[in-house]
C-alpha cells in the first residue's frame, strides 16, 4: 500500500482504478501475488472436493458387486466364506433407529419449543448452551456413558437394542433441537398473533398453529439426525454391542448394525469379509446421502415457500 | 319468534362448552408449559448424569493411580480382578495419540478450510459458490466408519503408502520422519481426520468472512488495493476469532473421533516421535479393548473416556463461548 502512495498521480491519469496500481511501483509483483493467491484459493478448492469424488467413486465401484438381494436377506458366514449379507445388521439398524427417532424427536422438538415460545430467559440460555456443548461430546463418550448408566448401572440391563438407541438418541437430540430452534424462530410472529387474535390458547397456537407451520424444516432437521444417527458406530460398540444373528429381543441381548459388520469385516484380512463392507458402505451411504440431499430440498422448498 | 327461540339454547350451550374448553385450557396451558420445560432440562438432566455416572465408575483408577499420575504414567496393564484395582493405568501413550493425530489434521484442515472459506466468500462465481459449498458439506455426512474403510483399504495403500515411501527416503534423517513406514500409524489416521474435520471448519470460516462489513472492503479496494490484498489486510485479521472458533470446533471433533482412527492408527500400545510410527488414541483404545476388557478393565477405559470428556468439553465450550461473543447470526444448526 504505502508503494502506492508514494507515486503521485500524474495529470494524463485516464480513469479507473487500475492505471493507478499499475503505474505505482511494485504493483507487477502486488498483481502478480494477487493472480498467484486466486490459483492457490482455486486449488485448495479443488483439493477440498477431490476426498469426496474419490470415496463415492471408490465406494460405488466396490460395492455396486456385492449389492444384490441375496446382501438385504441373508445372514453374514463366516469371513473367509464369499456371498451372505448383512441382514442381521440391516434389522439392528432399522430396530435401533426407529427406536431412537421414537425418544429423540419428540424430546428435541419440545426443547426447541419451550426455547424459542417461552424463552428468551435464563434457563433457555443455559439449555442452548448446553445442547450446542453437547453436539461435540465424542460419541465413544456417550457410549461408555450410557454403558455406565444402563448397561450395568440401574438395574443392570444388559447389552441390546434399546440401550443401543437410548446412546444413538442422545447423539441425535442436539442436532434435533438446534435445527428444530432454527425453523421455529422462522415462523411469523404475526401467525401467531392471528391465532391468538382467534381466542386461542398458547399450548393451542404452538400445536395447530406453530409446529405446522415448521413442518418441512422440522423435518429437513430430524433427517438430517437420522443421517447423523445411522453410521454412527462407536457408541454402539459399547452398548449394543453387535450380534451376526437377526435378533428381535427388545432388550437383555446383543444386537447387531451394519456399522458394526462394516468395521468387523473391514478390520479382519479375509478379501471375502472385505468386499461385504464394501457392500455395506454403499448401502449406508446410499441412505446417509439420500436422508441428507431429501433434507435439504424439504428445507430449501420451505425456506422458498415462507420467503 | 317462535323460530328463533330454538337457537338460543344451542347458543347458550356453545358458550358454556366455550367456558368449559377455557377452563381447560386454562390447566392446559401451565400442564403445556410444564412438559416443554421438562423436556428442555431433559438436555442439561443428561449432561449431570453423564458426568456424574462416568466419574463414580472410573473413580477407583483415580484414587489408585492418582489423577495427574494416570495422565502422565506411560504403562497401560490391565488387572483382572472383579471388585478392585489390581492393574496399572497409565494413559500417556494414548493422550500422545490422540494430541499427535489432532495436531496433524489441524495443521492441514485449517489452512485448507481458511483457503476454501475465502474461495466460496470472495472467488467462486455466483452460481457456483452454493454448490460447492454444499459439496464439501456432504462430507461431514459421511459416516466416519466408512472414512476408515476408504483410508484403510483405498487411500493407504494407493496414495499414503507411497508418499510416505517417499518421505521416509528424503527425509528419513530427521526424527518426525524415521523409518521404517508400517503403512497405518500416527500420519494416516491424521491426514484421514483431517479431511474429516474440514466441512465444519470451513462452515464456521465461511460464515465469518460473509459477514464481514463490506464497507471497509470497497474502501481498500477504493485505495487500490487487489482482492488478495482485501483477504489477507482487512477480511482475514478481523475474522480472526471466529477462525480460533473453527480451530477449536475441529479440535473437538479430532480428539474425540473414534472409529476411522481406530482403523488406521495401528492399534499399539507404545508411543513414539516418529509419524510413521502405530500407537492409539484415546477414543480409538477404549474401543479396540472394550470387548474383550474384564470388568476392572472397563473401569480404566471409563477413566480415559472421562479424561477425554474432560479435555474435548473444555475445548468446546471456548470455541461456543468465541462463536457467542462473535453474534448470533453466526450459530448454524447444522454445526
Amino acid at each position: 500500500m504505502s508503494t502506492t502512495t508514494t507515486t503521485p498521480p500524474t495529470p494524463s491519469a485516464p480513469s479507473g482504478h487500475t492505471p493507478l496500481s499499475v503505474r505505482s511501483r511494485g504493483a507487477g509483483t502486488r498483481r502478480a501475488k494477487d493472480r498467484v493467491a486466486s490459483v492457490v484459493l482455486t486449488a485448495a478448492m479443488v483439493l477440498a472436493m477431490i476426498p469426496l469424488v474419490l470415496i463415492i467413486f471408490e465406494v460405488t465401484r466396490r460395492g455396486i458387486g456385492v449389492v444384490d438381494l441375496d446382501f438385504l436377506t441373508q445372514r453374514e458366514p463366516p469371513p473367509r466364506r464369499e456371498g451372505g449379507g448383512y441382514a442381521a445388521g440391516f434389522v439392528g439398524t432399522l430396530y435401533i433407529m426407529a427406536l431412537a427417532v421414537l425418544m429423540s424427536i419428540p424430546f428435541g422438538i419440545a426443547t426447541a419449543v419451550y426455547i424459542v415460545e417461552y424463552g428468551p430467559n435464563r434457563l433457555t440460555a443455559v439449555i442452548r448452551f448446553f445442547t450446542d456443548v453437547m453436539t461435540g461430546i465424542p460419541s465413544i463418550f456417550v457410549g461408555l456413558f450410557v454403558y455406565g448408566l444402563l448397561v450395568v448401572g440401574w438395574g443392570g440391563l444388559g447389552f441390546g437394542t434399546f440401550v443401543g438407541a437410548v446412546a444413538i438418541a442422545v447423539m441425535m437430540l442436539p442436532i434435533v433441537t438446534r435445527s428444530a430452534e432454527e425453523m421455529l424462530r422462522l415462523v411469523p410472529q404475526e401467525i401467531r398473533n392471528a391465532s391468538y387474535g382467534l381466542g386461542a390458547r398458547k399450548w393451542q397456537t404452538i400445536v395447530h398453529t406453530v409446529l405446522p407451520a415448521a413442518g418441512p424444516g422440522l423435518a429437513t432437521g430430524s433427517m438430517l439426525a437420522v443421517a447423523r444417527g445411522i453410521g454412527e458406530t462407536a457408541p454402539l460398540m459399547l452398548t449394543a454391542f453387535g450380534s451376526g444373528l437377526i435378533v428381535t429381543a427388545f432388550q437383555g441381548s446383543a444386537q447387531g448394525a451394519v456399522p458394526l459388520q462394516l468395521y468387523r469385516g473391514a478390520s479382519q484380512p479375509f478379501e471375502a469379509g472385505i468386499d461385504r463392507a464394501w457392500g455395506a458402505a454403499l448401502c449406508l451411504f446410499a441412505l446417509v446421502l439420500l436422508f441428507t440431499v431429501v433434507a435439504r430440498w424439504i428445507g430449501s422448498r420451505g425456506a422458498a415457500r415462507t420467503s | 319468534m317462535s323460530t328463533e327461540a330454538p337457537e338460543t339454547p344451542p347458543a347458550r350451550e356453545d358458550s358454556r362448552r366455550g367456558t368449559l374448553t377455557s377452563s381447560r385450557g386454562r390447566l392446559a396451558d401451565p400442564i403445556f408449559k410444564w412438559v416443554v420445560t421438562a423436556c428442555g432440562t431433559l438436555v442439561l438432566v443428561i449432561l449431570a448424569l453423564m458426568v456424574l455416572r462416568t466419574v463414580s465408575e472410573a473413580w477407583p483408577v483415580f484414587v489408585k493411580e492418582g489423577f495427574f499420575g494416570f495422565l502422565i504414567g506411560d504403562e497401560w496393564d490391565a488387572g483382572s480382578s472383579r471388585d478392585e484395582i489390581t492393574g496399572t493405568y497409565g494413559a500417556w501413550p494414548f493422550i500422545y495419540g490422540t494430541l499427535v493425530t489432532a495436531v496433524i489434521a489441524l495443521a492441514i484442515a485449517l489452512p485448507l478450510a481458511i483457503m476454501v472459506a475465502v474461495y466460496l466468500t470472495h472467488l467462486a462465481p455466483r452460481r457456483l459458490a452454493k454448490p460447492l459449498s454444499y459439496t464439501v458439506e456432504l462430507l461431514a455426512a459421511v459416516p466416519s466408519v466408512i472414512f476408515g474403510l476408504w483410508g484403510l483399504h483405498w487411500f493407504l495403500p494407493n496414495v499414503l503408502r507411497p508418499f510416505f515411501e517417499f518421505l521416509e527416503g528424503t527425509l528419513g534423517w530427521f526424527f518426525l520422519f524415521e523409518g521404517p513406514v508400517r503403512g497405518v500409524g500416527y500420519l494416516p489416521a491424521g491426514i484421514v481426520l483431517a479431511i474429516m474435520i474440514l466441512p465444519i471448519m470451513t462452515a464456521i470460516i465461511r460464515e465469518v468472512v460473509a459477514v464481514q462489513p463490506l464497507e471497509q472492503q470497497m474502501a481498500a479496494y477504493a485505495l487500490g488495493s487487489t482482492r488478495w490484498e482485501v483477504v489477507s489486510k482487512v477480511v482475514l485479521p478481523s475474522s480472526f476469532s471466529g477462525i480460533v472458533a473453527a480451530t477449536m470446533l475441529g479440535l473437538g471433533r479430532a480428539l474425540g473421533e473414534t472409529i476411522a482412527v481406530l482403523m488406521l492408527i495401528g492399534g499399539s500400545q507404545s508411543w513414539g516421535a516418529s509419524l510413521f510410527g502405530t500407537g492409539s488414541s484415546m477414543a480409538s483404545h477404549i474401543a479396540a479393548t472394550f470387548g474383550e476388557a474384564s470388568p476392572e478393565g472397563r473401569t480404566g477405559l471409563m477413566a480415559i473416556g472421562v479424561a477425554l470428556f474432560l479435555v474435548t468439553m473444555i475445548v468446546n465450550i471456548l470455541a461456543r463461548v468465541i462463536v457467542w461473543r462473535l453474534g448470533q447470526h453466526t450459530g448454524d444448526a447444522a454445526v
